[in-house]
């Protein structure tokens, strides 16, 4: 056996130095990011992989103000919030609906999720915004958030479909002796017993609208409305040249979610994983 | 003495009491309906599923089927659309100057994600299987690029790829000469300079797929190859390759259809050009309609381009049926 050990142990250092390689590739555009947001931009143009000489909090109080960060930021935990909560409630009852009752017909709804998730936005997003031009949802909110409800409800009833048809069907069934009704089943047995799986359905679509940049960018120009990824595409465009600000704006805008995901990584990449047909 | 006529007290007590059949018919009724085998069975599990089919109608279905007669009219936008029939995709097929071009970057945009992203993601992933310590920690990194923002990442590549604060002058001035120039203002090499910059933020997703796809292989399987004495090239093509070859082909399958979708990092970073080098179907539809508002032009071309991903999904699914087991 000895010898098998061996042969096993010396590849395994060269495992290591490729993917600490591969790591470096990864994070090396984070790291120049998050340095040149403290640098002025003379620094940056001298050396831009430099660290700072000493750390200038400048940039980020003005990306801070001429973004509009307070706002964007705002605007988009909004349409987060919107799509999130209205995803867990519908998408939940649908999913219990397709995992339990099966109604007849239901498995048409279910091939069409399965379509959904391959068909291209680009078939359907200019009549939609004709649409929602007409009924007046262009630059709102709510027509954004529909949208996004739309987009995301293939992965979310799927996921959680799955979870549900994990669980023994003896807790509903003691349930519904008891005379509960399919509503109080889905509230009172099922949401409890599958939450870990809400759980990460409201992370994956969560970080999904955060970082959406194509449909807010068609669908809304107001300024008060903006999201911060649309926001911050005007900002750099304003000013582009100007690297220090730009990339304070940048690290504005990432440095939550960076955080969020590290706090939360196995639960972040197991949902996307499993989304994977979404991305 | 006329004797009372007490005939509206019995005509009052008839009424009542047909009232009160029939609102005892009406109660045991909808008892019967609401308690019932249809509705318990039927109408609940649908009125669940409800909400989200109706958005689904507004949202998608709805504009999809009128998509299907606009691609057939000109139309501005605003005012009357007039019907022209096939005209659009006899111009979209004849327009040499925009439309083969395009073709062509999302075939080769294609080509580079079908290949690059794919052989990163199987060499890590499997470098990463045989190794336990750090595993984790590892993981978390390569995944890092896929949760941030289109935006942030072309921004921050905008100033990688730059001829004067970029990667290039970096190195060039360490004595590698060569890379310091304008990748993005290139019409050479604009497009594969927007592929790399996508490709940074994607392939970690693909390591991670391949590698819990990886995971569940059987390590039976592992354990036989190497009683057989099989070395790690030949228990990489004869075990792992074999075991994970549905999420391999599901993804290849998804890669070719995402080609001709792709729009965010084209756009953000050099919105198709530098002279229409760089354009692809996605910013190229954008601006059919949203800048020059030939609404029902640009809605054919993207029925068109969703022939071209309905002719992937269906190669896959007929090779699948011609037997390949993929």
């Amino acid at each position: 056996m000895n010898w098998l050990i061996k042969r096993r142990t010396k590849p395994v250092f060269v495992n290591y130095v490729v993917l600490i390689a591969l790591c470096g590739f990864a994070l090396l555009p984070i790291y120049v990011l998050g340095i040149n947001a403290f640098k002025t931009d003379a620094e940056i143009g001298q050396d831009s992989f430099a660290l700072p000489a000493h750390f200038l909090l400048d940039n980020v109080t003005k990306a801070w103000t001429q973004g509009h960060f307070g706002r964007t930021m705002a605007n988009s935990l909004i349409l987060v919030a919107g799509t999130v909560l209205s995803i867990m409630v519908l998408g939940g009852m649908a999913a219990y609906s397709l995992a339990r009752l099966n109604p007849p017909g239901s498995n048409v709804f279910m091939i069409y999720m399965l379509t959904l998730s391959s068909v291209p936005v680009w078939i359907y997003i200019i009549p939609l915004f004709i649409l929602y031009k007409n009924l007046g949802l262009v630059n709102t909110r709510q027509g954004l958030v529909l949208l996004y409800i739309a987009l995301n409800s293939p992965f979310a009833i799927f996921l959680l479909r799955s979870f549900m048809l994990t669980l023994p069907r003896d807790f509903e069934d003691a349930a519904r002796v008891d005379g509960a009704n399919e509503i109080q089943v889905l509230t009172k047995v099922i949401v409890p017993l599958v939450w870990p799986g809400f759980l990460t359905v409201g992370l994956v679509v969560a970080l999904g609208v955060w970082n959406e940049f194509q449909l807010a960018y068609i669908f809304i120009s107001t300024d008060d409305l903006l999201p911060v990824t649309t926001s911050y595409y005007a900002f750099r465009t304003r000013f582009g040249q100007d690297w220090a600000l730009t990339s304070a704006g940048a690290f504005i805008m990432i440095a939550p979610v960076i955080l969020i995901f590290l706090a939360l990584q196995r639960r972040f990449i197991e949902g996307l994983t499993q989304g994977g047909i979404q991305a | 003495m006329p004797q009372p006529d007490h005939s509206y007290v019995i005509k009052a007590r008839t009424e009542i009491n047909v009232e009160r059949k029939y609102h005892m018919a009406l109660l045991s009724g909808m008892r019967a309906w609401f308690g019932g085998r249809i509705f318990r069975k039927v109408m609940i599990p649908w009125l669940l599923i409800l909400p989200i089919a109706l958005i689904h109608l507004i949202v998608v279905i709805g504009p999809t089927i009128i998509g299907l007669y606009f691609s057939l009219t000109k139309w501005a936008g605003i005012g009357q659309s007039t019907f022209i029939g096939l005209e659009n995709f006899k111009n979209i097929l004849t327009n040499d100057d925009e439309f083969w071009p395009t073709f062509g970057h999302n075939m080769l945009w294609m080509l580079f994600f079908l290949t690059i992203p794919m052989f990163m993601g199987l060499f890590a992933s499997s470098l990463m299987a045989q190794i336990k310590r750090g595993a984790m920690f590892i993981r978390t990194i390569i995944f890092v690029p896929y949760i941030l923002p289109s935006v942030i990442s072309a921004s921050v590549w905008r100033m990688l790829l730059n001829g004067n604060i970029g990667i290039g002058p970096k190195l060039a001035s360490w004595g590698i000469p060569g890379l310091d120039q304008a990748w993005l203002g290139d019409p050479r090499t604009a497009l594969p300079a927007i592929a790399f910059a996508d490709n940074w933020h994607w392939w970690g997703f693909l390591m991670i797929l391949f590698l819990t796809a990886m995971q569940n292989i059987s390590p039976d399987l592992y354990d036989a190859a190497k009683i057989d004495g099989a070395n790690w090239v030949q228990e990489f093509v004869n075990v792992t390759l074999p075991g994970i070859r549905p999420t391999i082909v599901f993804m290849l399958m998804m890669t070719a259809v995402w080609s001709f979708l792709v729009f965010d990092y084209v756009f953000l970073l050099t919105q198709g050009g530098p002279a229409g080098s760089s354009e692809v179907f996605g910013t190229l539809i954008y601006k059919d309609a949203f800048a020059r508002f030939e609404f029902g032009y640009a809605t054919a071309l993207g029925l068109t381009i969703c022939v071209f991903a309905g002719f992937i999904i269906t190669l896959f699914t007929y090779m699948r049926r011609r037997g390949w087991d993929i």
